[in-house]
């Protein structure tokens, strides 16, 4: 393993049920930089994230994190790599019982012998990160969407970790609170000197903001480059995905029989 | 073709055995997990002590209101037959050893069911649902020592407590009755209670019977709130399948534990 590689993916297989999800994926996350794993849903990146984050074991292949290959871990070994990672669930994922202030220093409780005033420093610190040091003593169900998940991030990085990863940080949010949450997440990689997984389908606001894209499609990796030569890309299912157009390789249509025999007119209506 | 029909019928009944018989030893390994899992409930008492304020205390008013309620109505029913045979002097007696041994612990887990029972699997199910129980994995924090043990704790300890406070509201919704209203000679309702009621063998046997509902109608609740399936339909089908589950539990249980005490008493 390179050691210019925090996370390297290699023929990932994962199956559920015998029905195959990741068909033989090849991954590097170099240390430092922001990755984007780009898809349209159900192709697999979020099955991708729970096997970097060791919550699903890969049927075959590896998955190595930092050096250690993740289904080797049994469960404190898990739990010690986890405590490096951080991750930003697609809603948030906030404890709803407890209030911002506690959802950040969640971590450092379960995690730390802290006094509380050092708890307390950190946590607006973080909060402070996110723009959000007002709101510490605010209830998740008084939080809009885009703080929210500000908040969560906050969260994400109360212990600093050297991985982060976003589940679909931009869905359902307005084009300001996408802004901001894209800045945070450059910003914060590049500060904190940590590794970026971003896991999205967000395709004009994640090119902002990273350095190299993914691009899975039915389980496979079908194209790989820089935000620049994926923007170029001649590819037929890049090309109409970055430009979101309906004619394409991708079809609007889920798989079925044909219209004609499903409205039962398969056979012409002046036949008789 | 009938054979066709019946080997379907065989099926469908075989399927739904093998999946009730795996459900059970999947509930028993999540029971023996939380045992295991508990030493945080204690070393970090606060986390189960905020859950007996939300199982325990919340559940107050309902307890104390159902148990003044059925200590009336058993004082009314208990007068209305012991005075055909002259002896409402033994309402007292008659008032407590209902409660102790049998209202008490019953209705009470039956009410803790559906109001505590209920909470507890809704807030897991939805804490599942909205991937807060998946953030906690995610945070190497063990959801079942921080969210699981402290609640299943907390309902042990809450149940025989609850269970107390309705008999003893319950024989004062009795005294209210019998010898407020009605007129039953004050000195007799708790001189026969008092001769009646044994220790040992009502007091002790009824805490029994609470501490052994509360870790049946907890463990329930528990399990069926981690085990739902994450949407609303599978929240709500979880939810209602805690208070019934729990609901048969308590009564066949209590048939058993019965059975076990009085013999020949």
């Amino acid at each position: 393993m390179s050691a210019e590689n925090l996370v390297e993916i290699s023929d990932l297989n994962f199956s559920y049920d015998k029905r195959p999800i990741l068909k033989g994926i090849n991954m590097r996350i170099p240390r430092g930089k922001i990755v984007a794993i780009m898809g349209l849903s159900g192709c697999g990146k979020t099955t991708t994230l729970r096997l970097i984050g060791g919550a699903l074991k890969a049927t075959t292949g590896s998955v190595k994190v930092a050096g250690q290959e993740m289904h080797d871990l049994d469960q404190d070994g898990l739990y010690r790599m986890r405590r490096k990672m951080g991750m930003l669930f697609q809603f948030g994922a906030l404890f709803t019982d407890l209030s911002v202030y506690e959802n950040v220093a969640f971590q450092m409780r379960e995690h730390t012998d802290l006094p509380e005033s050092m708890i307390r420093d950190l946590v607006m610190m973080k909060l402070h990160a996110v723009g959000l040091l007002g709101a510490h003593d605010l209830m998740p169900s008084e939080l809009s969407g885009g703080m929210a998940r500000r908040v969560a991030l906050a969260r994400a990085i109360s212990l600093d970790p050297m991985l982060i990863m976003y589940d679909e940080p931009f869905a359902g949010l307005d084009p300001i609170s996408l802004s901001v949450i894209g800045n945070l997440i450059r910003r914060l990689n590049d500060a904190l000197g940590a590794t970026t997984i971003l896991v999205t389908h967000d395709i004009q606001e994640s090119l902002k903001i990273v350095d190299y894209v993914y691009f899975m499609s039915d389980g496979v990796v079908v194209a790989e480059g820089t935000a620049d030569e994926i923007k170029a890309s001649s590819l037929p299912f890049v090309h109409q995905f970055v430009w979101g157009e309906i004619d394409g390789p991708m079809s609007f249509h889920y798989p079925s029989a044909p219209y004609r025999k499903d409205l039962m007119l398969e056979t012409p209506i002046n036949a008789a | 073709m009938p054979h066709r029909k019946i080997g379907f019928g065989l099926r469908s009944i075989g399927h739904s055995l093998i999946d009730g018989v795996w459900r059970l030893g999947y509930a028993s390994r999540f029971f023996f997990v939380t045992l295991i899992s508990s030493g945080a409930s204690f070393r970090r008492i606060h986390l189960t002590i905020r859950e007996i304020y939300f199982s325990g205390v919340m559940s107050l008013i309902i307890i104390i209101v159902s148990g003044l309620f059925v200590g009336m109505v058993l004082g009314l029913q208990g007068y209305e037959t012991l005075q055909k045979y002259g002896s409402e002097s033994a309402l007292g007696s008659l008032v407590a050893l209902s409660l102790v041994r049998e209202l008490g612990p019953v209705l009470a887990a039956l009410l803790f069911a559906s109001r505590a029972g209920s909470a507890i699997t809704a807030e897991i199910g939805l804490m599942k649902a909205t991937e807060q129980i998946s953030a906690m994995e995610m945070m190497a924090v063990d959801p079942i020592s921080r969210v699981v043990a402290p609640r299943f704790w907390a309902g042990v300890i809450s149940m025989p407590l609850l269970a107390a406070m309705f008999s003893a509201i319950g024989v004062f919704g009795g005294y209210l009755v019998g010898v407020v209203l009605i007129g039953v000679d004050e000195g007799s309702f708790w001189s026969q209670m008092q001769a009646a009621v044994d220790f040992r063998q009502d007091i002790v046997n009824g805490v029994i019977k609470s501490v052994v509902f509360g870790i049946a109608v907890t463990a329930i609740a528990l399990f069926e709130g981690y085990d739902a399936p994450p949407t609303a339909e599978g929240v709500s089908h979880a939810t209602t399948r805690t208070v019934v589950t729990s609901a048969l539990a308590v009564l066949a249980l209590d048939f058993i534990l019965t059975a076990f005490m009085f013999r020949g008493v």
